[in-house]
């Protein structure tokens, strides 16, 4: 089965997607299964009508990993060369230094206020995703079905929009206790 | 041994959903040996709460 959605795809991730998705379909549609041809075949139909599903999914997706793509593609690849290592390692001047009391830090309204302005700062496409799932409490998978994209594009955008407010808020909360002296 | 770069990105997505077994070993193991990535994880987990209680309207009014 997994040669074969990857003959389809030529891509291992998605393969490997589709065959666990047919295999569960199968699993709960298991008493539909009427005996009229093999198990494999009827298991095969199944994950025929995945690798459809996810080439048409496939095909909708590219206004909005364009727009994606296009918006902040270069300044996040320049962020990860500032903040990373050629080995991947971090480089020693960002490496994440201790927030001493996010708690004390979130007493203030001007915290709340710098917070808001991080929001704004995020590009609109990745803005859109991030507050779908972290303040309206979408799960990914709708995520994914309203915007047309995929999962993997979906927690890359979520990784990129995380990775912009930490930098964004650290100012704030790594300095939380200095307000008080 | 992952990098912290891809560390960084499964703090994030574990946020979103459950890690393979995998992942899960590899980060934990990981995470023993790395100051650094432990205390992103720590901000990853803050960072989400902040933004629970941002939606919740729980900063002071």
């Amino acid at each position: 089965m997994l040669r074969f959605a990857r003959l389809q795809l030529r891509d291992a991730a998605a393969a490997e997607d589709v065959v666990q998705e047919a295999i569960e379909a199968a699993w709960r549609q298991s008493t539909s299964f009427a005996g009229q041809s093999s198990l494999k075949t009827w298991v095969f139909a199944i994950l025929r009508h995945r690798i459809v599903d996810h080439i048409r999914r496939d095909q909708r997706t590219v206004s909005f990993s364009a727009l994606l793509d296009a918006e902040d593609e270069a300044d996040w690849q320049q962020g990860l060369d500032q903040l990373f290592q050629r080995s991947g390692q971090w480089q020693p001047m960002h490496r994440p230094a201790e927030w001493p009391d996010p708690e004390a830090a979130m007493a203030h309204r001007q915290f709340w206020q710098a917070l808001e302005q991080c929001l704004q700062l995020l590009p609109a496409a990745t803005g859109k995703v991030f507050m779908m799932r972290e303040l309206l409490g979408f799960e990914v998978a709708e995520i994914c079905a309203r915007l047309d994209i995929s999962s993997g594009n979906c927690h890359v955008i979520l990784h990129r929009a995380r990775m912009k407010l930490r930098s964004c808020i650290q100012p704030v909360a790594a300095h939380a206790g200095d307000a008080a002296c | 041994m992952l990098s912290c770069r891809e560390v960084t990105a499964l703090c994030s997505q574990e946020l979103d959903r459950p890690l393979g077994l995998r992942e899960r070993l590899a980060l934990r193991t990981h995470l023993m040996m790395c100051r650094g990535c432990s205390r992103f994880r720590a901000q990853m987990g803050t960072m989400h709460n902040m933004f629970r209680r941002y939606a919740a309207g729980e900063m002071p009014g």
